[in-house]
């Protein structure tokens, strides 16, 4: 069974960029920008700030239909943010403006097709020099069968996951049916790639078969991190056999402790909570309670919702981290605010305790969540012993960056 | 009076899996690095170029059943590498192919869209259409599409996709944080399509974009892709790009265009090209011979001539005489997904035909493949290129050429350094971008909306 690297002093952190923020009424928050959401510019400047809170990495959300408070499908709302771009595209379109972070798209695998999300995250990560990653999520939605019409709509759950769980290993076998160097290039022989490095992936599963190998080589981190969340147990079997950074949201640190438990095999487990921060506790629940109030309800949430100071959330990130999580990915309640809140509170406060970095060391995604550069499962069975390529060699070896 | 000069429109191909790519020469760099793309796009967007256009591949090319490994194999998702694109460029279009045949109209609404929005305006579809099981061996649907569906799917899936695109009218997006409206219409995104080839509703979830939606190419020369350019596309990539060739193409699609309401400016017909400069015509043609022999080594002719003769041809000595023995007929079991063994004519008369003009001026395999495989180019100083390509243009062969060099990523440096500011002399193309958009740059209009007004 994989071993989840040796418990480190430091936490990993990410943050969850969706729309305004996570809070229904963020879109109308002062300096939530919520007229530029479908720019480039208003990405780019989210990006630009988790970067400078050396954040491990920023995940984009994603749907294939309108956001809804029903599951059922829309909800004719207009005072909520309604709308979103394709997220592997604004994550493509922001990686050149960065250089140190993770960029982490979400795809649904229900509707789409592996051979696409595999090349797509590959030249994400070429375009990112080894900074992607895959976010891989299900949908349940009628509404969303209904806009590829290929399916029935919905379907039982333990299904959706598993064709959830064949998308992930089609997408990672596409991504290792190139070996390292398999580019070879050699004018003596008129030969531009040695084919004996490249492989069929022959997936045949009772959704789809795939035949390979990829039109686009390895990417550079070889196989980009995969993360996915479940907040409830019946989601950890396939967190457990697909992802490598497995998403929960416990409500204390009992369950943080349950939940790191569950799932042994998982490099790292990711605790979720939508925060709200403020200099006094005082202040962080009186806005929450301001948003509410334009809300008109009390804002609900899968993950535990944290209104106090960053201080206080510090002792709650190491308390669980202390039960086993390795990392969290924050919601902010409020973007324009509390991303702020988090990079210049939070982060410092994570530095103090020794808790944080305090420079990028690592220029890949796998290398800041300290995940070795990934053999390579066909070079393995075949015995061809790859000659590592400069790419390959460059995402496991620790680089050192300024901050 | 004369006719006011028309104006050029340029545009450049990131060049890839074929053997125009001259992968063994020293100053040739990575097709797959994002540097290789940056510097390509910035380099025709310096040349104030209308747009960068990438083709694509879903699946590596085989031959007797391995996999092609003469040519540059491999290339990076398109869609990625344009966003990533918009973030080095600020004017320069945009154009990706994408397969109607293995994607879903949503899904490829909202990449454009999304596309749109991140590029302020500057996006292009290359709608291409593919039937063969060949390629389907790496999707859900799998292979099977009757070749005679190809272009009723590809035609309901842009109509399919235009009515997503217009699922929005622009009007709906409010955000105003003071009334909390939103969104103006909670209709915003509703669609339905029923048709043959897909039958999906609901709403779609990105907003207007820009350009309304992206500007539409077709490739194809067929009479049904001629058509299908002419009732929907906004260019078509032209195959001819001599003057006869070029004129009596140029005449007949523009011609097909009345039918649909619409004028001869509003279908923009670029063909390919590619191109050697010299300082000198002599020196570019010696250059020019010297590319072809890159391009054309014994292996890649032996290679290419197994596409017409359907076989195995490997036994045969490339600076030998043409095989004696009679291709195979039926369809191409040798060679699989390349776009051009399709397109060929009948085998046994191109081979008959080869052997006749081997024959009589003595040539090789490897001389005749050489021969007869030329792409239209332009050979010659800059003065010379820049005279024949404005030539074609005001002859009405072409409104513009899509230009391919035969080096990734520096081969279009030169062009624009030189050829450039000899065409922007003779008022013939543009010193400065007029506008932001795409649209802008080929002259055509804002799209008119198919759905009918909300409010």
């Amino acid at each position: 069974m994989p071993v989840r690297p040796s418990p480190s002093p430091e936490v990993h952190l990410a943050v969850a960029l969706d729309g305004a923020g996570w809070h229904p009424a963020a879109w109308r928050e002062p300096g939530a920008d919520a007229a530029r959401l479908f720019t480039a510019g208003y990405w780019a400047s989210l990006v630009a700030e988790a970067e400078a809170g050396l954040l491990d990495f920023v995940t984009f959300e994603d749907s294939l239909g309108l956001q809804s408070t029903d599951p059922a499908g829309p909800d004719g709302r207009t005072d909520l943010v309604r709308g979103r771009l394709d997220a592997v595209l604004v994550a493509a379109r922001v990686a050149p403006l960065s250089r140190h972070i993770g960029l982490v798209p979400s795809v649904v695998a229900t509707h789409t097709e592996p051979f696409h999300v595999s090349k797509a995250l590959a030249t994400l990560d070429y375009v990112s020099r080894g900074r992607a990653g895959l976010r891989v999520q299900i949908s349940e939605r009628p509404d969303e069968a209904g806009h590829f019409g290929r399916r029935a709509a919905g379907g039982d759950i333990a299904g959706l996951y598993g064709e959830a769980a064949d998308h992930v290993e089609v997408v990672r076998r596409l991504w290792d049916s190139w070996e390292d160097g398999a580019e070879i290039r050699d004018v003596a022989t008129g030969r531009f790639v040695d084919r004996a490095r490249l492989h069929y992936i022959d997936f045949e599963g009772p959704h789809f078969s795939v035949k390979g190998p990829s039109i686009t080589p390895r990417p550079p981190q070889g196989l980009p991190p995969v993360s996915a969340l479940a907040s409830d147990a019946a989601g950890y079997p396939f967190l457990a056999g697909s992802a490598d950074l497995a998403h929960v949201t416990p409500g204390n640190a009992d369950e943080a402790r349950a939940a790191a438990l569950a799932l042994p095999g998982a490099p790292h487990v990711f605790g979720e909570l939508t925060v709200f921060l403020d200099d006094r506790p005082e202040d962080a629940e009186r806005r929450l309670q301001r948003l509410d109030a334009a809300h008109g309800a009390a804002y609900t949430s899968d993950a535990r919702i944290f209104a106090g100071t960053p201080q206080l959330l510090a002792d709650l990130l190491l308390e669980w981290h202390g039960a086993g999580l390795t990392g969290f990915r924050l919601r902010p309640g409020v973007l324009a605010h509390d991303l702020p809140a988090i990079t210049r509170g939070l982060v410092p406060e994570l530095q103090r305790r020794g808790a944080f970095r305090r420079s990028y060391g690592a220029a890949t995604l796998r290398g800041l969540l300290g995940l070795e550069h990934p053999a390579n499962r066909y070079a393995a069975a075949g015995g061809a012993g790859p000659t590592r390529s400069g790419a390959a060699a460059a995402a496991s070896a620790p680089a050192t960056v300024a901050a | 009076m004369s006719k006011p000069l028309k104006q050029i429109h340029l545009a450049a191909h990131f060049p890839g899996v074929n053997n125009t790519t001259v992968w063994s020469d020293p100053a040739a760099g990575s097709h797959i690095e994002f540097d290789s793309f940056a510097h390509f796009a910035r380099t025709a967007e310096r040349a104030k170029f209308d747009f960068l256009f990438l083709a694509e591949g879903l699946r590596l090319r085989e031959q007797g059943g391995e996999i092609y490994d003469l040519d540059v194999v491999g290339r990076p998702d398109t869609f990625t590498v344009l966003a990533a694109l918009a973030a080095v460029t600020t004017h320069l279009g945009l154009t990706g192919t994408i397969n109607s045949t293995f994607n879903e109209p949503y899904e490829v609404a909202r990449q454009f869209a999304s596309l749109d929005h991140l590029s302020d305006g500057r996006a292009a579809w290359n709608v291409v259409t593919s039937w063969d099981a060949f390629t389907g061996e790496n999707f859900r649907r799998g292979g099977f599409l009757p070749r005679e569906q190809r272009y009723e799917r590809a035609r309901e899936f842009l109509a399919t996709a235009h009515e997503l695109f217009d699922s929005w009218d622009g009007g709906e997006l409010l955000a105003d944080p003071v009334s909390g409206e939103f969104l103006r219409d909670a209709r915003a995104g509703a669609f339905a399509h029923r048709g043959e080839q897909f039958d999906i509703s609901g709403h779609f979830n990105v907003p207007r974009s820009p350009q309304g939606r992206p500007v539409v190419f077709q490739a194809g020369d067929s009479d049904e892709g001629r058509e299908f350019a002419a009732a929907g596309a906004d260019a078509i990539f032209g195959r001819y790009g001599t003057l006869d060739a070029g004129r009596a193409f140029y005449a007949d699609v523009k011609g097909r265009l009345a039918k649909y309401g619409r004028t001869p400016d509003e279908l923009k017909i670029l063909p390919a090209a590619t191109f050697v400069l010299g300082d000198t015509d002599d020196e570019a043609r010696e250059l020019a011979h010297e590319v072809r022999l890159k391009q054309v080594s014994g292996a890649t002719a032996i290679k290419y001539l197994e596409h017409v003769w359907n076989r195995d041809l490997s036994g045969y000595d490339p600076d030998g005489p043409l095989p004696d023995v009679d291709p195979v007929p039926g369809e191409n079991t040798v060679a699989q997904g390349r776009a051009s063994v399709r397109t060929h004519r009948d085998p046994a008369d191109v081979a008959r035909e080869w052997r006749e003009l081997a024959g009589a001026r003595g040539l090789s395999i490897r001389e005749l493949v050489i021969e007869t495989t030329g792409r239209q180019t332009f050979v010659g100083s800059p003065l010379t290129v820049a005279r024949a390509i404005d030539g074609l243009v005001q002859a009405d062969a072409a409104d513009g050429f899509i230009l391919v060099p035969h080096l990734t990523p520096g081969g279009l440096d030169a062009f624009a350094d030189t050829v450039v500011p000899l065409l922007q002399e003779r008022g013939v193309f543009r010193r400065e971008y007029t506008g932001p958009t795409l649209r802008d740059h080929l002259g055509l209009a804002a799209p008119r909306a198919l759905a009918p007004a909300h409010h």
